[in-house]
């Protein structure tokens, strides 16, 4: 399953550091973060909860930077 | 400006205004240090306490832990020394302007080119008892009749059922010409409705609507990163450790090598020129100038009715060596017209009458362009006993008399002798009670701007143009004749397509492109490196198959595409090598101890300046 979410990273470099951390998560099968559209779209893995994943990935973001926002 | 953006322009401007009175008071030793604190702490607060919770949750390197240590590492040498704070201040200083710059600058490209694509409609009228009523496009329901006033969008794909007008479809197509719509025609959503009131049947829902389809092929387009996007992740993540090992050696390494000497290991200066190193270790400009730069090429192709659906399909098309070319559609208009007539014992006029009436009653494509070439009323009372011969061609009682329509095979059925036409084309024999009539010969025309096309492709420096068709050898050379192309394959099933294309992909060592006009093609838009489909407006499989959509269906999008591709990879490389490049001298003058900390950090807020210019260059398509 994929889904889009809106996000705010100030700089391309974050940008990248964010995709990075939210690959990193437990449950993410791969994650994209578009610093020009300010969207993360996150393909889930087999029988993942997303709502519980999107949550682990803002935690393990907001470790990277924490000026950085999901809205889920 | 945000907020944000606002906040760090007055903290800037605060602290300048500290540190500018600050070099007036005559204080010195602790009350100094104490006093420099203030305007350090009011620019640089954010910094520290970012580069804080980096190391505390291991993500030591980062630009803001580089910044912390190199302004605090200036701090200290000045309180060990001359007491000079300026320098560690003023980095931070043009750290922040530098930082602000960038997000001001990435902003506002951002919006720009996302303006440039915004063919978002904001509503739908519907109308009520009490007059027109605004409603939300997502919310129509399939069928309804909307009403589309002169100036608005169309929200919503549809059939018209009252009004004319004609349609700016720029938006979508690049294309300035308008076109005119009448009742019953289709109508695309996107488009600007210029001179008549309108109303519409929607046909689809929004989400499935031309305009919803394209937008979010548009915005999910950078998702898909280029390997240029990749390198450049790769690199950054590789870059700032090393630059950070490089530092602490330049540190350590000279001075200890002195002190062994028994030479004096001047501490202070090597200590220096580490920090100038970590400076310049920020490799930001190359990070946000090459995304900034795909997405300026994207959003200037899409306003040029050209949709590349990811950077790395730009990169490809940058790369083109080869392009194959269908012809039906692509390079023709594929539609089918009456080019010739020759008859035999009967007037034209009649041999084309008897051979409309005859197909009268079928809907392939030869027997409507007899129709169409016919162009009078058709009274089909006088057909009678129609009957299909598949492959061959239709046999019917015209007014009584037995007339026989097709192929040679069908003539040689029918055991009519006929004078065999050489013309290129799809040869159409009519036989009248036995008796040979003569000869139509239908072809597809082919598109005015197809031989420009040809030669544009050549000048945009491909080296090597294919046709595929599944003509026959004589139509397809004839063609071929005309547009200037050298190789043809004719003759081909559409699996023969997908095998001709793998053979060309073998061959070559660049990119090959294959275009089409997205019917029957998917298999081979998918197989070659590219597949660009054309005349996509309203054909949702084009869309769906295809790397890169053209809106119309002119050929000469083709050559614009890749000069726009091979434009914005020339700037891609541009900002790599320009950053790189300074970001290696600057580390070089460092070490020896010839650049300052005031190079190093104008050299990283100058690369990134102009390299985000650069970047926005690649928006700017229009004469390409």
């Amino acid at each position: 399953m994929k889904k889009t979410y809106q996000i705010e990273v100030d700089c391309a470099n974050c940008a990248n550091k964010m995709e990075a951390a939210a690959n990193k998560t437990q449950g993410v099968k791969e994650a994209v973060v578009n610093f020009m559209t300010q969207k993360m779209v996150v393909e889930f893995g087999e029988g993942q909860d997303p709502a519980a994943v999107m949550k682990t990935v803002r935690k393990n973001c907001k470790k990277v930077d924490d000026d950085f926002e999901i809205f889920l | 400006m945000t907020r944000k953006q606002k906040k760090t322009l007055r903290r800037i401007l605060i602290s300048a205004g500290l540190m500018v009175l600050l070099a007036f008071l005559p204080v010195t030793g602790w009350l100094r240090f104490g006093l420099y604190l203030i305007p350090y702490l009011i620019i640089g607060h954010d910094i520290l306490r970012k580069a804080a919770l980096g190391v505390k949750n291991r993500q030591v390197f980062d630009e803001n832990f580089l910044m912390a240590v190199a302004t605090l590492g200036a701090i200290a040498l000045g309180l060990a020394g001359d007491g000079d704070y300026t320098e560690a201040i003023a980095v931070m200083l043009f750290y922040q302007i530098g930082e602000l710059f960038q997000s001001y600058a990435v902003g506002r490209s951002r919006k720009n080119i996302s303006q440039l694509m915004d063919i978002r409609p904001d509503y739908a009228n519907i109308e009520t008892a009490e007059g027109l009523e605004q409603v939300d496009p997502e919310e129509v329901a399939v069928g309804t009749v909307i009403v589309i006033r002169p100036g608005e969008k169309v929200p919503i794909d549809g059939l018209v059922v009252e009004g004319s007008s004609s349609l700016d479809t720029a938006a979508l197509t690049g294309e300035s010409l308008p076109r005119d719509v009448a009742p019953g025609q289709a109508v695309i959503s996107g488009c600007i409705n210029l001179t008549g009131l309108l109303k519409i049947q929607t046909t689809k829902a929004f989400e499935e609507s031309t305009v919803a389809k394209i937008l979010d092929l548009v915005e999910n387009a950078s998702s898909r990163k280029s390997r240029s996007e990749q390198f450049i992740s790769r690199f950054a993540r590789v870059y700032t450790p090393v630059v950070c090992y490089a530092a602490l050696a330049l540190a350590l390494l000279p001075p200890l090598t002195l002190l062994v000497l028994g030479a004096n290991p001047n501490w202070g200066e090597w200590v220096y020129r580490a920090l100038t190193f970590l400076v310049i270790s920020c490799p930001c400009a190359l990070v946000v100038s090459i995304p900034l730069s795909f997405f300026g090429g994207i959003g200037g192709a899409s306003s040029a009715g050209i949709l590349v659906k990811g950077s790395n399909y730009l990169e490809a098309l940058a790369k083109t060596e080869v392009v194959v070319l269908d012809k039906t559609g692509t390079l023709t208009r594929g539609t089918f017209q009456v080019t010739a007539i020759h008859p035999e014992g009967l007037t034209q006029d009649r041999l084309l009458e008897y051979a409309a009436l005859a197909e009268s009653g079928s809907s392939h494509p030869i027997s409507r362009s007899l129709r169409s070439a016919w162009g009078r009323d058709l009274d089909r009372s006088r057909v009678t006993e129609i009957r299909e011969h598949s492959g061959r061609g239709i046999t019917a009682l015209v007014d009584g008399i037995p007339v026989a329509v097709g192929n040679q095979k069908l003539m040689e059925e029918q055991g009519v002798s006929c004078t065999p036409c050489t013309q290129a084309g799809t040869l159409v024999y009519l036989a009248m009670d036995g008796v040979y009539g003569g000869c139509i010969v239908i072809s597809d025309l082919v598109k005015p701007q197809a031989r420009e096309a040809i030669s544009a492709l050549a000048r945009a420096g491909v080296r090597r143009t294919v046709m595929l068709t599944g003509d026959s050898e004589a139509a397809a050379q004839t063609v071929a004749e005309t547009l200037g192309i050298r190789e043809v394959r004719s003759q081909l099933l559409p699996g023969d397509k997908v095998s001709q294309v793998e053979a060309i992909l073998a061959e070559t060592a660049g990119k090959v492109a294959f275009v089409g006009d997205g019917i029957n093609d998917a298999p081979v838009l998918s197989r070659a490196d590219i597949g660009i489909a054309m005349g996509a407006l309203g054909s949702d499989a084009a869309i769906e198959a295809a790397d890169v959509v053209l809106m119309d269906d002119d050929p000469r999008k083709v050559a614009q595409a890749i000069r726009i591709a091979r434009k914005c990879m020339a700037i891609v490389y541009q900002n790599i090598l320009f950053a790189i490049g300074v970001k290696g001298i600057c580390l070089i003058l460092g070490a020896l101890g010839l650049a300052n900390m005031w190079l190093a950090i104008f050299a990283d807020v100058g690369v990134m300046v102009l390299a985000v210019l650069n970047a926005v260059r690649a928006l700017f398509v229009k004469n390409l």
